[in-house]
């Protein structure tokens, strides 16, 4: 066990552990979409787990930093609020704000880090791009909602992990990236049967369950 | 490995060199002329083939023995096709811009009579009493070539052509020293990364050697994704044993079996002279099993990368090799800890590997006498753009920028004023003349607010737009962006779309604000060195040439006059001929259009602003003018029964 001071209070935990999941299972939350526990190598691309640690002179990601003894974190300097909250304001700048309409509403992560990071959820400092077309029904048990999506690779890890390779994989490039649910096969493969594992892992509403045909 | 085994190599290695020696001397002292074409991409691009092919027609059709030697590019771009002609009684002449007019003329002038056509020289490849050497010229004598030495003197698809000109000896001197002391040797000469972040190699290289007894892969970055840049490729296509030898160095001395060549498939050249190159490399034992005898096994596979920029980023490079999309990776674990597979990976820049074997051959001490105390050696720019000896230039570092680009490259051409000066690709910044006297090395240029990078340059004129570049090189970015992390995928899409409003005149006064902001949230924010360097052009162009951005808000003026929305073109009537119809015929969109007393006039709700009415209207009248804003631009009506 080491212990370090968040936030000036202290606390105790196995040496070696991330940071970010030592925070959050000390009931201090540190924003972030595309963290996963217990994953070999993190992914690091949200961008908003941001924290201060005392002798490094820049906001570093949490998920990226392991514990040590002694080390002194500060989750809410006005670096680490600058970077999450122009983080969150471009991930809403490319997002779809229709919450009504929304199956994640209520439990949408976007919502809760909006909240927390006192930001709403139409920023007035950016424009906002959308992609065409707005959603993707190719799959035979899934719809996938490219301006919800956050990409932060959840789904794809989640599909990977339950049967080794993908079924869902990373598309096309710089803002044109989305989730395709070619992965790595020709077409939509049905054989992935519809565990919704990756509706489940989603942050966001971004991909949903076809609803079933009514005879 | 024990390195008392390793006594063999000078042993085995003196035969191959025999052999090289022997096919050279056949070579050089056939009493018949040799023709010298250089056949890189660039060579090939200004015709070199055809020029290849007239010398060959004429020889056979004049009935003259001579040998043809293709070899690689010399770097002087400006010069392509380059010829060095090596006659008996001459000295070696270098001959610029042969068209296949021009061999047929040398053949029967030159070969044939003994008139070396002096108008057609550009100097003798030696001192000599009768031709001017290039030595005299500063494109060539304020140049220092390490890493360029044989480039383009030497037949890059002929092994023995390297090995006779010393090539391979640094990997046989390399075998009889211990893994230990090579590392020592190379972090002794101070060598930094040429691939962009300028780490030490030697460092590098220890921290692989102190991985300890498991497999460590090497890997040569040969990538080169940055737009006007072409250094690796000219190196690889003109000489790549060199880059072979100091990869087959490195893997000996941190103790691999395994290396990668990652050439990006665009160079379809380079994937071919490099895959030919280690198949000869092979066939004399200098690659494979029990290399020149030792117990070192060493495979080199060539691997395509399919040209994603990003792809030259180190951990995405690796992903791409293990088959994944090529994305970035979180770094530490760093690829020499953790990289292909897992296991410890030695990546390296083309230009640093082909810097080890003169490294080790003349020692450390040598290398540091070139360049700066805290960037050593060379390096290598293209210098492309407004610039008059455009190509590949070798310099010792500390050299300035004024002395690169106005004595070696001989300034902007068309009596244009110097504007600008890219440096470092898409990550790097865009210096104004003030900073002409920077001197080049790593940390000078990132002071300023440039980078090294791996050595694109471009020179821009009084006619280059800043804002328009900046947007230029953003939509690279957004493009090349793996659109993994949020910082790069989605800050350079807002910083792109501001820089095109900007460029149409639909700027705003909060843009400026806004670019800088964003900037350099993308900056601190980003997760790899893409992100971390995209919002460059933006920000130093900001730094250096805000009253430029200004213009295009506050006056919808482009300065340059190059942004088209901004822009109109009028003809003046006081110059117009009249009866003269030269801009009528080339206008594309039928905007011109003759006035009452038969001058011209242009109708801007038609003009596409092209220019070529410019292009066309007679010198000696010069009746076109460009103005920005457009509304400075008279109104000339077009009469009503047009
Ligand atoms: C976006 C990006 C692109 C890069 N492209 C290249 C490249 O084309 N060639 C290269 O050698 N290094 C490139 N690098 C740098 C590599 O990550 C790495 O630092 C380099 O290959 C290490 O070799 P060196 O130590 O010899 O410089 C790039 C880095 C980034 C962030």
């Amino acid at each position: 066990m080491v212990k370090l001071l968040v936030d000036n209070i202290e606390v105790e935990v196995d040496e070696g552990k991330n940071l970010l999941q030592a925070c959050l299972d000390n009931d201090i939350y540190i924003p972030n979409l595309c963290y996963i526990d217990g994953i070999n190598r993190v992914s690091a691309s949200c961008r908003l787990c941001f924290v201060d640690i005392e002798g490094v002179d820049q906001p570093v990601t949490s998920c990226t930093v392991r514990v040590e003894e002694g080390m002194v974190v500060k989750t809410d300097t006005p670096p680490v609020r600058r970077l999450q909250r122009t983080a969150l304001q471009l991930l809403l700048s490319v997002h779809v704000v229709d919450c009504g309409h929304c199956p994640a509403n209520k439990k949408c992560e976007l919502q809760r880090i909006a909240r927390f990071l006192k930001i709403g959820l139409k920023p007035k400092r950016l424009e906002q791009f959308l992609k065409e077309p707005g959603i993707d029904t190719d799959h035979p048990f899934l719809d996938y909602y490219p301006n919800r999506c956050v990409l932060c690779g959840r789904c794809v890890h989640v599909c990977r992990n339950s049967r080794e390779r993908s079924f869902l994989a990373f598309a096309r490039r710089g803002f044109d990236t989305i989730i395709s649910f070619y992965g790595e096969n020709e077409a939509p493969d049905l054989s992935c049967g519809d565990c919704f594992a990756c509706v489940e892992i989603c942050p966001v509403g971004a991909l949903v369950p076809k609803e079933k045909e009514v005879p | 490995m024990n390195p008392a085994k390793n006594e063999k190599p000078r042993k085995v290695f003196g035969s191959i060199c025999q052999e090289a020696e022997a096919r050279r001397n056949a070579f050089k002292e056939a009493p018949v002329p040799k023709i010298h074409i250089g056949m890189a991409t660039c060579g090939i691009a200004s015709g070199a083939l055809e020029t290849k092919k007239a010398f060959i027609e004429v020889l056979a059709e004049r009935n003259i023995d001579a040998r043809i030697h293709s070899v690689g590019c010399i770097g002087h771009c400006y010069a392509e096709p380059v010829v060095i002609i090596d006659n008996p009684g001459f000295p070696p002449i270098f001959y610029h811009q042969v068209t296949p007019g021009k061999a047929k003329m040398l053949v029967k002038s030159y070969l044939e009579k003994g008139d070396p056509l002096f108008e057609h020289v550009l100097g003798a490849m030696e001192e000599n009493d009768l031709i001017p050497p290039v030595s005299d010229f500063p494109r060539f004598n304020l140049e220092k070539r390490v890493v360029m030495e044989k480039c383009g003197l030497i037949d890059p698809e002929d092994i023995y052509d390297y090995i006779a000109e010393g090539g391979y000896s640094a990997l046989v001197k390399a075998l009889e020293l211990p893994p230990e002391e090579i590392v020592t040797e190379v972090k002794n000469s101070g060598l930094r990364g040429r691939g962009g972040a300028g780490f030490p190699t030697g460092k590098k290289w220890e921290f692989a050697l102190e991985a300890g007894k498991q497999d460590k892969i090497v890997i040569c970055n040969a990538d080169e994704g940055d737009p006007g840049a072409y250094m690796d490729r000219t190196i690889l296509e003109s000489n790549p044993h060199q880059v072979i030898e100091g990869m087959a160095i490195c893997a000996y001395a941190v103790g691999a079996r395994k290396a990668f060549f990652y050439v990006r498939a665009e160079y379809p050249l380079a994937v071919k002279i490099v895959s030919k190159a280690i198949q000869q490399a092979k066939e004399i034992g200098l690659l494979g099993k029990g290399i020149l005898g030792t117990q070192f096994d060493l495979e080199i596979e060539v691997f395509q990368g399919s040209g994603a920029f990003v792809c030259g980023e180190e951990t995405a490079l690796i992903q791409s090799i293990e088959g994944k999309r090529g994305m970035p990776q979180y770094r530490p674990p760093y690829p020499v800890q953790k990289g292909f597979m897992e296991q410890p990976t030695v990546i390296n820049n083309v230009k640093t590997f082909a810097s080890i074997p003169p490294i080790l051959g003349n020692g450390a001490v040598w290398y540091r006498g070139i360049g700066t105390e805290n960037s050593p050696g060379t390096a290598i720019f293209s210098v492309v753009g407004d610039v008059v000896h455009a190509g590949l230039v070798e310099i010792p570092m500390g050299v300035t920028l004024r002395t690169l680009i106005f004595d070696i490259c001989g300034g902007v051409p068309n009596k244009r004023e110097f504007k600008a000066v890219q440096i470092g690709g898409p990550s790097g910044g865009c210096l104004p003349p003030d900073f002409l006297d920077t001197p080049i090395d790593f940390d000078s240029l990132t002071g300023a607010g440039a980078m090294m990078g791996s050595g694109g340059m471009v020179v821009m004129d009084e006619d280059t737009c800043m804002v328009d570049v900046a947007r230029y090189f953003l939509d690279f970015t957004q493009k090349e962006s793996c659109g993994k992390c949020t910082f790069c995928r989605i800050g350079t899409r807002h910083l792109l779309n501001t820089l095109e409003r900007l460029t149409k005149g639909e700027g705003r006064e909060e843009d400026l604000e806004q670019l800088r902001v964003i900037g350099e949230d993308i900056k601190d924010g980003s997760l790899c060195g893409l992100g971390k360097t995209a919002p460059n052009p933006v920000i130093t162009s900001l730094m250096y040439f805000r009253g430029e951005y200004e213009a295009h808000i506050r006056e919808k003026r482009c300065p340059a006059g190059m942004c088209r929305p901004l822009t109109a073109y009028y003809i003046d009537l006081d110059r117009c001929a009249r009866g003269c119809d030269a801009c009528v015929g080339c206008c594309p969109v039928e905007a011109i259009f003759t006035t009452k007393n038969r001058k011209k006039g242009v109708d801007q709700s038609l003009c596409v602003k092209c220019g070529e009415c410019m292009v066309a209207c007679p010198t000696e009248y010069n009746a076109v003018i460009k103005v920005s804003p457009p509304d400075l631009a008279p109104v000339i009506e077009r009469p009503v029964d047009d």
